[in-house]
């Protein structure tokens, strides 16, 4: 990686332009726009040629790591590899030109790809129905709570505005919760990093519209009481919530739907494999039992097909019944939930993953992303402190350096000297600072793409990096000494922020 | 270890409240400016607004923190301290020096819940 | 064995031992037996690559490739080449959020000019990282004016603003306590007066108003600001952004959040997604604004750099106190744009207006002279527009369906919504217009 330091408005010059259009097919209207609807000046748009654009963010990209560069032991964000016929497939022209107004009968292959993965994911997680409209994980636990709000008011069931959040849960489930007009009632973790039940009893009431969980949680340790905390908020007439963001150690072992939830999302850029784009386009598809089908967000593909268009085999040219968004309940769906039927795109990439794991393979997946986690847990707790020892699922928290190099004049190495010194030697950081329930968390999630050597690897830089903390931290507080750029002064850009090429310039 | 200056009222949400005649400034305490780190940024409610007792009433924020601020006390807002607008790192330096708000007091009784600052010290240890 | 899990049998074994466990399937002794799930998983065999290239591509050929006079929200405008070329790099597909700026520095370069032309195209001071799509943008701004606002509770969103941003409006307000109120429209525009009428409650938080809507209306909004401005409320335009390079920007018409889909400059249709919603700000709501923001500074060496920056508004610290529960952005969409627009420039996207207004002209002019269309309003238009048709608007839609056309989005009975782009030639356009003399409907 090397530093480049332009920006694209710095190849501007008037009168370039990178661009070619098709002939005019009409002549020119003059009077279209009326004066007083025009805009005074052309905006601040850079003038380039294609040449400088082409050079230019292949510059930038060379400033950035991704799954393809590295090994991303993120904890609780399923770094996995992306395949790449996943983008070959996504690329087609016959799904990319399609306008999402374009009438059913003419978009059966875009219906039918909705269909597949809604009997897919079914399959996997044990829940009856699949709606793909929210773009991400976030926008699914928001999707998933607006179901649940929706069904008790559609039972005229008014008084549940309590949702119960454990301490250890993603920073989103809070936020979510909030935005979706709930209280957030949060219940503590015991001393095994585990739900408590005591605690969680006498928070059940007639106000409970649900609770919110992630199993594995995000400690990465099964909840293993889930049988009961199931059936003390179903007596309390609430709903379970699965956060799916940790799905990925149950693929082709647990199903959620046999736990008791209702409701759940998926991130299909986590354990469904399509890349994260530096932040997005992801995908967050929600789950509901069965009793749950009305209230899910519109439109909806509903209609039948037979196993020849999910894949039982390869050819499915047979023709199927047709498959429609069909008409919903206004006083029982969640509603509208996003423009139209989510990230299209994201979703033919993890149907083609789906198809290429298919059922021999889908065992496999979560064994071996908790095997890869325990492995490396067992090998470095010598080295960084192990809170909770007992067997992990597809991740794991330390809670810093065992030996941090504290010494009389020298400040010890934090967890964040440890994550800046992980990339000189070509690895992304773990998860950091989180879980909140420690102080110097790092949180490492392997996913089961990567390989023995891989972690061997990972290992031994992790034991490096422990060395060289014990012998002088200054050498991690000098960290990154190998990246394109140095640490970046956070303060001063919060506190005197500029955010665009004006105040840039303005500098 | 966090200063706790005397003569001060403090609240278990760490803000400060020094009164003066029928008037309270409003801060926030050292140990709470330790806590929350390089502060960048003070959201303050405008004069004339009227703060109520145990309700936010702003926030501070830090690179790593956002933290609303609790009235400690109800009151209308006789002046603001607008100097943390570009300056907000005052609060880091001198957290007792650079008060927030100037509050005329609704309910005197009110500081009877504040703890002084021996209790308050033993409170943050 | 399989490509995507390169664990050998002995791999396994060894690893095992380390971990000392005898089977994978110790590692799940800490989950109640009764959950481990025995039965068979109802999925398909694991398939070749080239059994999924057959796959799809008789999936694919189950859909009908139409010429799309559609519009409605969803554009079908030229792409330049190097989009995707570009875009596929796997240094930006692969990349994580860059919450590493060490190592992010690609990512974060390009989402600061993102910004810089989103601030440039509507004329606010503020922009963030994009969010999911137009109407869920349009939802985060309702939430922000509420909450830039004290105790109002009614949000006023224009009568003429596309469906599914109403629809999606309504349903995040319908959970947060937010009441919705429509503005009436005259001659297929907003009106100022049922807007003044409607903000004399005083419990209006926003309101938001399209800049071009779904009758294709250029809509004037003289006087708006200064009435909800008036009344304490933020004004709010939803924009069709590649209009922006002719049409007076949101900070002419004195508004204080632009919000809107980012789909038009470029994006593939792709059945609607991905695409990206984008949300831009006057300075004085930079801290409420939602969403990631990138900020330049510098590093410890004096090297410009980029980050993250106003983390503390969102979700992972601010939990449920955050400006909203976004936490991703469609970052890899933002840079397609940010390309797009790059290559354009201010020329190429003023010409990409003048083209489609030119051929929507034309084809709208046509349509008319056929005698059985006749224009919903008077009001000015750029590449959409709506008519009125004499017969059964489905069964014309749907005869020309038949013929590979995709003749607009039928919005009424006798309603037809059409949008032209400069991507549609000549003959294209006359196909339409023969098509629609021929049919006896």
């Amino acid at each position: 990686m090397r530093y480049y330091d332009h920006l694209i408005f710095d190849y501007s010059k008037s009168g370039r332009c990178g661009y070619t259009l098709p002939k005019a097919a009409a002549p020119e209207v003059s009077t279209a726009v009326p004066e007083g609807l025009r805009r005074a000046s052309a905006p601040a748009l850079p003038e380039v040629s294609e040449v400088d654009v082409v050079r230019h963010y292949t510059n930038l990209s060379q400033m950035n790591f991704g799954v393809d560069t590295g090994f991303y032991p993120l904890g609780s964000c399923t770094m996995k590899y992306n395949p790449k016929i996943n983008e070959e497939v996504a690329a087609l022209p016959a799904f990319a030109a399609i306008h999402p107004l374009q009438p059913v009968e003419t978009v059966q292959g875009v219906q039918a790809v909705y269909a597949g993965m809604e009997q897919m994911l079914s399959a996997i997680t044990g829940m009856a129905y699949f709606t793909f409209n929210p773009c991400a994980g976030a926008h699914g636990e928001l999707t998933g709570l607006m179901i649940m709000r929706a069904w008790h008011r559609s039972r005229g069931d008014m008084g549940r505005t309590k949702v119960i959040v454990p301490d250890s849960a993603h920073g989103t489930n809070p936020a979510s919760a909030a935005v979706c007009g709930l209280d957030v009632v949060v219940v503590k973790s015991n001393a095994d990093g585990l739900v408590d039940v005591e605690d969680l009893k006498p928070l059940l009431g007639p106000d409970l519209a649900g609770i919110m969980m992630t199993n594995p949680n995000t400690l990465g340790l099964f909840e293993r009481d889930i049988k009961q905390i199931a059936a003390l908020v179903h007596e309390a007439g609430g709903l379970l919530y699965y956060d799916g963001a940790n799905m990925n150690p149950l693929i082709g072992k647990v199903r959620p739907g046999d736990m008791g939830f209702d409701i759940m999302h998926l991130n299909l850029h986590k354990s469904f494999s399509t890349p994260h784009g530096g932040g997005g386009p992801g995908s967050g598809p929600v789950g509901v039992a069965a009793f749950l089908k009305d209230c899910l967000p519109y439109p909806h593909t509903e209609g039948q097909q037979d196993n020849e268009t999910t894949g039982s085999s390869a050819g499915c040219t047979q023709r199927v019944d047709l498959l429609t968004c069909g008409p919903f309940d206004p006083q029982k769906t969640a509603g509208r939930v996003s423009a139209h039927m989510g990230n299209f795109g994201v979703i033919l990439r993890a149907y083609a993953w789906l198809l290429t794991i298919g059922r021999q393979h889908v065992r496999e997946v979560g064994p071996i992303a908790t095997l890869n986690a325990n492995y490396i847990k067992e090998l470095l707790r010598d080295a960084y402190k192990l809170p909770i020892p007992s067997v992990c699922k597809h991740e794991f928290v330390f809670d810093g350096l065992i030996n941090d190099g504290a010494r009389e004049g020298k400040e010890g190495a934090t967890t964040l000297d440890v994550a800046k010194r992980l990339l000189d030697f070509g690895f992304h950081a773990p998860t950091i600072y989180f879980p909140l329930l420690f102080h110097q968390a790092l949180m490492i999630e392997p996913t089961e793409t990567e390989s023995k050597e891989t972690l061997d690897a990972f290992i031994d830089v992790m034991h490096r990096i422990a060395a060289e903390a014990a012998e002088d931290p200054d050498i991690l507080h000098a960290a990154p000494h190998a990246c394109p750029i140095s640490r970046p002064d956070d303060t001063t850009a919060a506190k005197h922020p500029v955010i665009n090429w004006a105040d840039l310039q303005a500098e | 270890m966090a200063k706790v200056e005397t003569g001060l009222k403090y609240a278990e949400t760490h803000e400060w409240v020094k009164v003066e005649g029928e008037f309270a400034f409003i801060g926030i305490s050292d140990y709470a400016q330790h806590e929350l780190g390089d502060v960048v940024y003070v959201d303050l409610p405008s004069e004339g607004e009227y703060i109520t007792k145990g309700e936010d009433f702003g926030a501070v924020e830090s690179t790593k923190a956002a933290s609303d601020l609790i009235a400690p006390v109800s009151g209308c807002v006789e002046e603001v301290n607008t100097a943390l607008d570009d300056t907000p790192e005052l609060l880091n330096e001198d957290p007792y020096a650079n008060w927030m708000l100037k509050v005329k007091l609704a309910d005197a009784s009110e500081l009877d819940s504040l703890m002084d600052a021996p209790a308050y010290e033993a409170f943050c240890k | 064995m399989h490509p995507y899990i390169p664990h050998t049998p002995d791999d396994i074994r060894k690893m095992l031992d380390t971990v000392g466990m005898k089977s994978l399937d110790d590692l799940y002794a800490d989950v109640p037996q009764e959950y481990i799930y025995k039965g068979d998983y109802d999925l398909p065999d694991a398939m070749s690559e080239d059994e999924i290239r057959r796959f799809f591509a008789d999936l694919a050929a189950r859909n009908v490739k139409m010429t799309c006079f559609a519009g409605q929200g969803w554009y079908d405008h030229c792409s330049p080449s190097v989009i995707p070329y570009l875009t596929q790099r796997s240094e930006f597909l692969t990349a994580y959020t860059p919450y590493q700026p060490e190592i992010s520095q690609g990512t974060l370069r390009y989402i600061f000019e993102f910004q810089s032309m989103v601030c440039a195209l509507t004329g606010l001071e503020v922009s963030n990282a994009s969010m999911y799509d137009g109407p869920t943008a349009a939802a985060e701004a309702v939430r922000m004016a509420v909450a830039s606002t004290r105790k109002k509770d009614v949000v006023l969103i224009a009568s003429t603003l596309l469906p599914q941003v109403k629809e999606v409006v309504r349903t995040y307000a319908s959970y947060s306590g937010t009441v919705i109120e429509e503005i009436a429209a005259s001659d297929g525009q907003t009106s100022l007066d049922a807007l003044t009428a409607a903000l004399a409650s005083g419990r209006v938080a926003g309101v938001l108003v399209p800049n071009v809507n779904a009758y294709g209306i250029i809509e004037d909004h003289t006087g708006f600001a200064e009435a909800v401005h008036a009344a304490g409320a933020l004004l709010i335009e939803y924009c069709d952004p590649s209009t922006l390079a002719v049409l007076k920007s949101p900070a002419e018409w004195g508004a204080d959040v632009a919000v809107g889909d980012g789909q038009s400059l470029g994006i593939p249709l792709c059945y609607g997604g991905p695409s990206l919603g984008f949300m831009a700000c006057k300075k004085d709501y930079l801290r409420k604004l939602p969403g990631r923001i990138v900020g330049a500074t510098t590093d410890r060496d004096g090297k410009r750099c980029f980050v993250l920056t106003l983390q503390a508004r969102e979700q992972h610290i601010r939990r449920d106190k955050a400006t909203s529960n976004i936490c991703s952005n469609q970052s890899l969409m933002a840079l397609w744009v940010t390309i797009y627009l790059s290559l354009l420039g201010p020329k190429g996207l003023a010409e990409v207006n003048e083209r489609s207004s030119a051929s929507a002209h034309y084809l709208c002019d046509q349509l008319v002279a056929t005698g059985r269309f006749t224009p919903v309003s008077s009001k000015p238009f750029l590449k959409e527009f709506a008519l009125d048709y004499q017969g059964d608007a489905r069964a014309l839609h749907k005869a020309l369906a038949d013929k590979g056309i995709l003749a607009g989005v039928v919005t009424g009975d006798h309603r037809i919504t059409f949008a032209v782009t400069e991507k549609r030639t000549r003959e294209e356009i006359d196909c339409l217009i023969n098509y629609v003399k021929e049919a006896a409907l």
